[in-house]
């Protein structure tokens, strides 16, 4: 076989590529984050029970018509929840709407949590399965969804929202206002 | 201060109907546990998975078809939700790369069987 048919390389070459793309997949640090597709979508219907007795639940149908709010998903036993309280108050206190969705927990565990990390809710709905942080593309908690005014989901931030996100959040809802 | 860990109904109940059964566990089977990610949810002790069990068995008994589940699954997650991903522009080279392979190796086979002879 005449070595200097250039066919000659094409295993190589080949095998070079498919090295080339798993060294490079390999070593790019990887992403984990598990983003909802409902980003653009209505927010799909659900209406949800109180899960304290002084505030109501969450209901779809009324966040149409409204301004624009979050929807955060969250729960008593949630660490980053306890870390991501401090930011939920300061949103709160620049006069951002806050709706919640607590998932697999109870109302006196709630309230405590509350009491000690401070409450930044007008409404929190019981999610005592999941099944609606599934219809939103939810995957952990925190999460939190901005809803516009027409009751579209407009944007999504996995995990705790940091002290350094709270100007961006701010600036998302006013986006949409 | 802890999660309830109670499993949602149907999270580890069969359904009555053995056919609905069947059909839900053969979809479970297909659907990424979101909190574990390695393993289906039929596969997963988490407790997410159970309620995505409890989610696919109460849809099928409502009447949905598995097709139905996957999409409305599909339109919450992506694709990233199924182990059977569908085909689209991102996916191509899965489903192509097999045909294109058996292509390349029957032309080698037949380059080399034509110099023995």
């Amino acid at each position: 076989m005449d070595v200097k048919r250039p066919l000659v390389w094409l295993p190589l070459a080949g095998f070079l590529l498919v090295a080339i793309v798993v060294a490079v997949a390999l070593y790019a640090p990887a992403d984990r984050t598990v983003r909802s597709a409902m980003i653009g979508q209505p927010l799909p219907a659900f209406n949800l029970r109180p899960i304290v007795s002084t505030k109501p639940g969450v209901a779809s149908d009324a966040m149409k018509g409204h301004g624009p709010r979050l929807l955060n998903i969250f729960a008593s036993w949630c660490v980053p929840c306890i870390a991501e309280a401090p930011q939920l108050m300061r949103l709160r206190q620049a006069g951002v709407r806050i709706d919640a969705v607590a998932i697999r927990d109870t109302g006196p565990a709630v309230a405590g949590f509350l009491r000690r990390n401070g409450d930044p809710y007008a409404a929190i709905g019981d999610d005592p399965s999941s099944a609606v942080q599934l219809s939103l593309g939810s995957s952990g908690v925190p999460e939190t969804f901005l809803i516009d005014g027409q009751g579209i989901v407009r944007r999504q931030w996995v995990g705790d929202i940091r002290a350094d996100q709270v100007d961006e959040v701010l600036a998302a809802v006013r986006d949409v206002q | 201060m802890a999660q309830t860990t109670a499993p949602a109904e149907l999270a580890d109940t069969q359904l009555a109907d053995p056919v609905q059964e069947a059909s839900a566990r053969t979809l479970m089977e297909t659907l990424r546990c979101v909190v574990c990610q390695g393993q289906s949810i039929a596969d997963s002790d988490a407790t997410m998975a159970g309620d995505m069990r409890a989610l696919v068995r109460g849809r099928i008994r409502a009447g949905e078809t598995p097709a139905q589940v996957r999409d409305w699954l599909i339109a919450r997650y992506g694709d990233y939700i199924t182990y059977d991903p569908p085909l689209s522009a991102a996916t191509w080279p899965l489903w192509l790369a097999p045909l294109a392979l058996l292509a390349v190796g029957a032309w080698i086979a037949r380059a080399s069987f034509r110099r023995r002879s």
